[in-house]
């Protein structure tokens, strides 16, 4: 008696560890994102007007954008949210995205060290400031992932013809990591480093780092989304998907979008109706 | 160093306010390493078992390839698991990518030469002493390993808490096969995770905190169940 | 130095008794190359308790292995009753009683039939016969030296034996176990068990034995009954055992 009481339990216990919860599972949609989107805290604040509004839960799963793209690839998502327009664009052309929006914008921003040791505080010409950190060698960590920020600091030392992949190890250190990770990187080894301003604003570990270089037109940062295509991926829920693709780009979406803030600062700026490529 | 005295300040707060969300979190990582760790038992105890008493050609690889896959790295196993389990994948079509079940599997895999190795050291060595015996009493074959499970439950309770505490305590492998999704995947270790990429430092170190905290309480109950248990059938 | 293997007298053999009829050709046991028994050839008489005696080295413990199926001599054989039947139940109790980590009471029910289990009268009343009754529910490994012995025996019993070895089962035990020991194994012959008692204490010799096997440097030096044996009849190196010399 006492084993067959004990086996139910066991069984019970394991039932319940497996068991899979998450309530309107069958009505949830996966979202595919960056982290700054994610770490800002901007999907703490729309996804529950959404889900309100249509009874369709959104789980996000946050890596970089380029694992992003791999893992909706993958089939592994409804809705991919990320910010590196080409990539995005190749990722429709290959017939993985039904099509692309352009959804909202921000900026990227060079952070550094109050000491500047390499001068650069207060310029709006990003070229010219990477070139003083290069010259000066400066220590600049860079997030040599396969993230929307990296491809867009690559970018940007090819427009001011630098080739820091020379200095690979010395002054130009690739931290591989995330965001969050690379600026505490960063504010441990005193570097510079390209960070988006969403998760700059929001980042809880600044020590005596300061915006040094912003307003530039080559720092516009533009995220997009894109509905995972349902004919290559049978299993994609594009009903849902489309609703909340439509949502974002709707008037209520793109108001949740604006009046999201973090210490009175608005961290994404709504542009969905800039039109679809 | 002040984060530390923030980070007890506000792991006390946490813990005092039984803040909903950690709530979850921390029956969501004890619901997964448990049962990642049962499993592993019922994997690992009989082929440790199988491993002290056999002898074969190729016992002395197996050994190695065992001890070896104790130190899989939580990535690897990680990326293991999404491969198979991806919608693109042989095991896509289970649906089981981001779910708690997917991150049970993970550690199951993780933890499952853990045990198998330390229980085959420790069957073996009870073995030593009850071989004899159990051939005068003509038991042979998987009556032999159930007998030294049994035997040996409390040595071998330390065995299973050793695969929990590595259970609980990775993040490689939980977050590319969980997805660290909130109320539905996040655990200890993917939220201590995302709060330091967050730069919240303090909030990171107070869930390592509580994280600690639960290991010890988990590690608590069981040896105190131990000691009453022994009083009882065991010297 | 091997006088004489003295048969015992034979009596006529009850039916029953024939399946425990052990019978050795020949036994040799090399280790490492090294002949530890050399050529050991007995009858054993089903209805008589056998005690095997011998100074240490001799490989008491080791032939009584290899009767009980322990352990596989280097050569010769050693067969039961003759016929197809194949080895009668069979158990041993060690010098070293090695008892589960299980409740007195569950180190008996571990060799009882299914059906039998459960701390039922068959259990109960092994405890009892071995003065252990009271003790049923504690951690057999918390009993005394003695206690253990007992218990280990009272398991060997619940599996039914039709042969028990007992390699010195009261070497270092206190008396009263002793005396409960030798009074068992005597009912447990005169039962129908054929019992085999490696010792190399005389006085229990003396008090247990039916016939004596003497065994000197993995040689059987005499196979006599009791009476015989002790009354003068063995051989020099026995004769020099039983005087108390030290013989190596």
């Amino acid at each position: 008696m006492k084993k067959v009481i004990s086996a139910m339990l066991a069984s019970l216990g394991l039932a319940w560890a497996f068991h899979s919860q998450a309530p309107a599972a069958d009505r949830a949609i996966l979202v595919q994102s960056t982290t700054s989107t994610a770490n800002s805290g901007l999907y703490d604040h729309i996804l529950p007007i959404f889900t309100e509004a249509t009874g369709i839960a959104v789980n996000v799963v946050a890596v970089g954008t380029g694992q992003a793209i791999k893992n909706a690839q993958n089939c592994d998502a409804d809705v991919l949210l990320v910010h590196a327009k080409p990539a995005e664009e190749k990722f429709v052309a290959d017939g993985y995205g039904v099509k692309r929006f352009d959804l909202m914008y921000n900026d990227f921003i060079v952070v550094g060290p109050k000491d500047d040791p390499a001068d650069i505080s207060g310029m709006s010409d990003v070229g010219s400031a990477l070139k003083k950190i290069a010259e000066s060698g400066s220590v600049f960590a860079s997030r040599g992932d396969d993230s929307g920020t990296y491809k867009a600091e690559l970018g940007l030392w090819k427009s001011a013809a630098v080739n820091p992949a020379a200095a690979s190890g010395a002054w130009y250190r690739e931290t591989g990591s995330g965001m969050g990770a690379t600026l505490n990187a960063a504010v441990g080894m005193g570097a510079y480093t390209l960070a988006d301003r969403a998760t700059w604003i929001s980042f809880g570990n600044k020590g005596d780092f300061e915006i040094m270089v912003e307003g530039d037109n080559q720092l516009f940062n533009q995220y997009g989304v894109i509905l995972v295509n349902g004919d290559v991926c049978p299993n994609v829920k594009s009903a849902e998907g489309k609703k909340f693709v439509d949502w974002l780009r709707s008037k209520d979406g793109q108001t949740a979008i604006a009046e999201f803030t973090v210490g009175g600062q608005q961290l994404f700026f709504p542009n969905a109706g800039d039109g679809a490529t | 160093m002040q984060d530390f005295a923030e980070a007890f300040t506000v792991a006390f707060g946490l813990v005092g306010a039984l803040d909903a969300d950690l709530v979850e979190i921390v029956v969501l990582s004890l619901r997964v390493s448990l049962a990642a760790m049962v499993v592993s038992c019922v994997i690992g105890l009989p082929l440790g078992g199988w491993l002290a008493i056999s002898r074969f050609r190729g016992r002395g690889v197996m050994l190695v390839v065992v001890n070896a896959l104790m130190g899989l790295p939580p990535v690897v196993v990680g990326l293991m698991v999404y491969l198979n389990f991806s919608r693109a994948g042989p095991f896509g079509w289970l649906g089981l990518l981001y779910t708690p079940t997917a991150m049970i599997v993970a550690q199951t895999i993780l933890i499952t030469p853990i045990i198998a190795a330390l229980s085959r050291q420790v069957l073996e060595d009870l073995n030593t002493e009850y071989a004899e015996q159990l051939r005068s009493l003509n038991v042979t074959g998987f009556r032999v390993v159930r007998t030294l499970v049994w035997d040996a439950r409390f040595p071998l309770l330390t065995v299973a808490l050793a695969g929990f505490g590595r259970a609980v305590a990775e993040v490689g492998a939980v977050i590319i096969v969980g997805g660290n999704i909130d109320h539905l995947t996040r655990v200890m270790t993917t939220a201590i995770a995302l709060e330091t990429s967050k730069g919240d430092l303090p909030m990171a170190l107070a869930l390592g905190i509580v994280l600690l905290l639960i290991a010890l309480g988990v590690n608590a109950l069981v040896m105190s169940l131990r000691a009453t248990a022994a009083r009882y059938a065991y010297a | 130095m091997l006088r004489a293997v003295i048969d015992p007298p034979a009596p006529a053999a009850p039916e029953g008794a024939a399946s425990t009829r052990l019978r050795t050709r020949n036994i040799v046991l090399k280790i490492d190359g090294k002949s530890v028994l050399d050529g050991v050839t007995l009858d054993f008489d089903p209805d008589r308790l056998t005690v095997i005696m011998g100074p240490n080295g001799a490989g008491k413990s080791l032939l009584l292995r290899i009767l009980h199926g322990l352990l596989k001599p280097t050569g010769g054989e050693v067969s039961w009753g003759g016929g197809p039947a194949g080895p009668p139940r069979q158990a041993m109790v060690f010098q070293k009683p090695v008892l589960l980590r299980r409740s007195v009471a569950a180190n008996i029910d571990y060799v009882l039939p299914k059906s039998e289990c459960r701390d039922g009268e068959e259990c109960a009343g092994l405890l009892a016969r071995v003065g252990l009754a009271h003790k049923a529910r504690q951690a057999a490994r918390l009993l005394s030296g003695g206690e253990q012995q007992r218990l280990a025996l009272a398991r060997a019993l619940a599996t039914k034996p039709e042969a028990l070895f007992l390699d010195e089962p009261t070497a270092s035990l206190d008396p009263p176990s002793v005396l409960m020991i030798e009074q068992l194994v005597k009912e447990i012959q005169s039962t129908g068990t054929k019992v085999l008692f490696v010792t190399h204490d005389v006085a229990q010799a003396r008090r247990l034995a039916d016939d004596v096997v003497f065994l000197h440097r993995g040689c059987v030096t005499d196979h006599a009954p009791a009476a015989d044996f002790f009354g003068g009849a063995c051989s020099p190196v026995a004769a020099d055992f039983l005087a108390g010399k030290i013989v190596i």
